[in-house]
């Protein structure tokens, strides 16, 4: 096997790992290595539902998702592959079907309002001039953000992929990490099926697995894989505008540009182990909570479903930064299933960080080390 | 007939010059190629168009096809409304 180095070792070609490659290869770090045990996106990336919002109800969730659609807008023109991410800005209308929900709405709207997100609060016989076909029985209220949306997941990682190569960064799919050598507390190399690469920067972007791939550099994350499962429809003409969230059935529908319905809902249930089998169980569930309220979509017919992993942290936010435990060592996990919607902002602050600059939005909240230091963080509007 | 006019995924409406250009391009595997083309996610679920797309493959990469790893078959076998998953079980029409 040949003797390998690279300034930055990326461990994930998922949305993570390409974006803060091609950032990094931007900024001019081009020594720059992604390694995939599979494909690219083969793994939660290319499993999510790729709905991108920014009405969070948390400060930090907000001003990262807007960072990250303000890229998204432009990213077909800046990375410039022929490749077409296919975002479908139409926005995300939030279902309210209690008074409590309706009062956080309500909050939440007045932060997305302050940090310039053109959210707002609408009566149900609005929410029906945006969805013709919604059933506002027991809708309060609803909150609508026109420049969120839906992006396709595996060009938009393909499209990075293919500019951080452009700029000189080695992608390797394929090749499987197998271990992260630590010499006086610092990252010196990383083990793979294709060999050893010598390095001194290490990012985990490896999603579903970041606590096996941390625990290789002696680093314990309190993450854990949760799975989520999702179905698609056949193709239709365009009927649904934005992606309709209802956090009360907790489920969420889009439909895609290319025609088709994208749908899941979040189950307390599910499995929390490496496992992307789906079940018949969730497409009986599904149907169940999406039809009374958008009663048409009886009619289309499921032509697939799948799973995928979401990557769980104790609050639900991502952990973003290098490790206490390991110098060298960057983590960007912990997405807890709002990691594609996040991938440019992350790709940006995280070549920051690991190039040695300042990053643009103080990410030290996001650090690991808030869960010792007992300052969680509580997102109130999660699926 | 000519590599555009040939249709490699009828649900799709991907050519066979469509399907060449992105193995071209290095996307070697029909995983790859599915999920950057929608090359068989379609109602047939790729019963139409696997087996041309792996002899797409065989032929452009040199490999054997019976070592090109097929799709992963995803559920259901047959589209079905999802109307008829609420109304449950026993019924007919």
């Amino acid at each position: 096997m040949t003797k390998m180095s690279a300034d930055v070792v990326i461990v994930g070609g998922g949305i993570i790992g390409c974006a803060t490659a091609y950032y990094l290869a931007k900024q001019g770090v081009t020594d720059v290595v992604v390694v995939e045990r599979d494909f690219l996106a083969s793994g939660s990336t290319g499993r999510c539902g790729a709905g991108v919002r920014q009405q969070w109800g948390l400060k930090m969730n907000i001003l990262l998702a807007k960072e990250s659609i303000k890229a998204f807008e432009t990213l077909n023109e800046e990375l410039d592959t022929g490749l077409d991410i296919e975002f479908k800005q139409q926005g995300y209308l939030m279902l309210a079907y209690t008074e409590k929900m309706v009062e956080q709405y309500k909050k939440n709207v007045a932060l997305q309002q302050s940090l310039d997100v053109p959210a707002r609060l609408i009566s149900p016989a609005e929410a029906r001039e945006i969805v013709p076909y919604l059933n506002t029985d027991g809708l309060l209220a609803a909150t609508f953000c026109p420049t969120d949306g839906h992006i396709n997941p595996f060009t938009t990682t393909n499209s990075y992929a293919i500019a951080a190569r452009r700029l000189g960064v080695r992608i390797m799919t394929g090749t499987e990490v197998t271990g992260i050598e630590v010499k006086d507390g610092r990252v010196v190399a990383v083990e793979t099926s294709a060999g050893k690469i010598h390095t001194n920067a290490v990012l985990n972007a490896s999603g579903g697995y970041s606590r096996e791939v941390a625990a290789m550099a002696g680093v314990d994350l309190p993450t854990y894989p949760e799975r989520h499962q999702i179905l698609v429809t056949e193709p239709v003409a365009p009927i649904q505008g934005p992606m309709v969230i209802s956090l009360h059935h907790g489920f969420y529908c889009q439909q895609t540009p290319h025609g088709s319905f994208i749908m899941g809902f979040g189950d307390p249930n599910e499995l929390k182990e490496h496992v992307v089998s789906s079940t018949w169980h969730f497409m009986e569930e599904m149907a169940a909570k999406v039809l009374p309220v958008l009663p048409p979509l009886a009619q289309l017919r499921v032509v697939r479903q799948w799973a995928g992993l979401y990557n769980m942290s104790p609050d639900a936010q991502p952990i973003l930064g290098e490790a206490p435990a390991c110098r060298g060592f960057y983590n960007a996990v912990g997405f807890s299933g709002h990691g594609f919607m996040l991938g440019p902002v992350t790709g940006m602050l995280m070549a920051e960080l690991i190039s040695g600059k300042e990053p643009h939005i103080d990410i030290s909240p996001l650090s690991l080390e808030r869960f010792e230091k007992g300052e969680l963080l509580r997102e109130p509007s999660v699926v | 007939m000519e590599d555009r006019d040939t249709i490699i995924c009828r649900c799709e409406d991907l050519t066979r010059e469509d399907v060449r250009k992105l193995i071209e391009a290095g996307y070697t595997t029909v995983e790859e190629i599915k999920r950057i083309s929608r090359c068989g996610m379609g109602p047939c679920q790729g019963r139409t168009c696997h087996q041309l797309l792996v002899r797409e493959i065989a032929l452009l990469t040199g490999k054997d096809p019976a070592e090109i790893p097929p799709h992963k078959a995803r559920p259901p076998i047959k589209g079905i409304k999802l109307g008829t998953l609420l109304a449950g079980g026993e019924k007919h029409d």
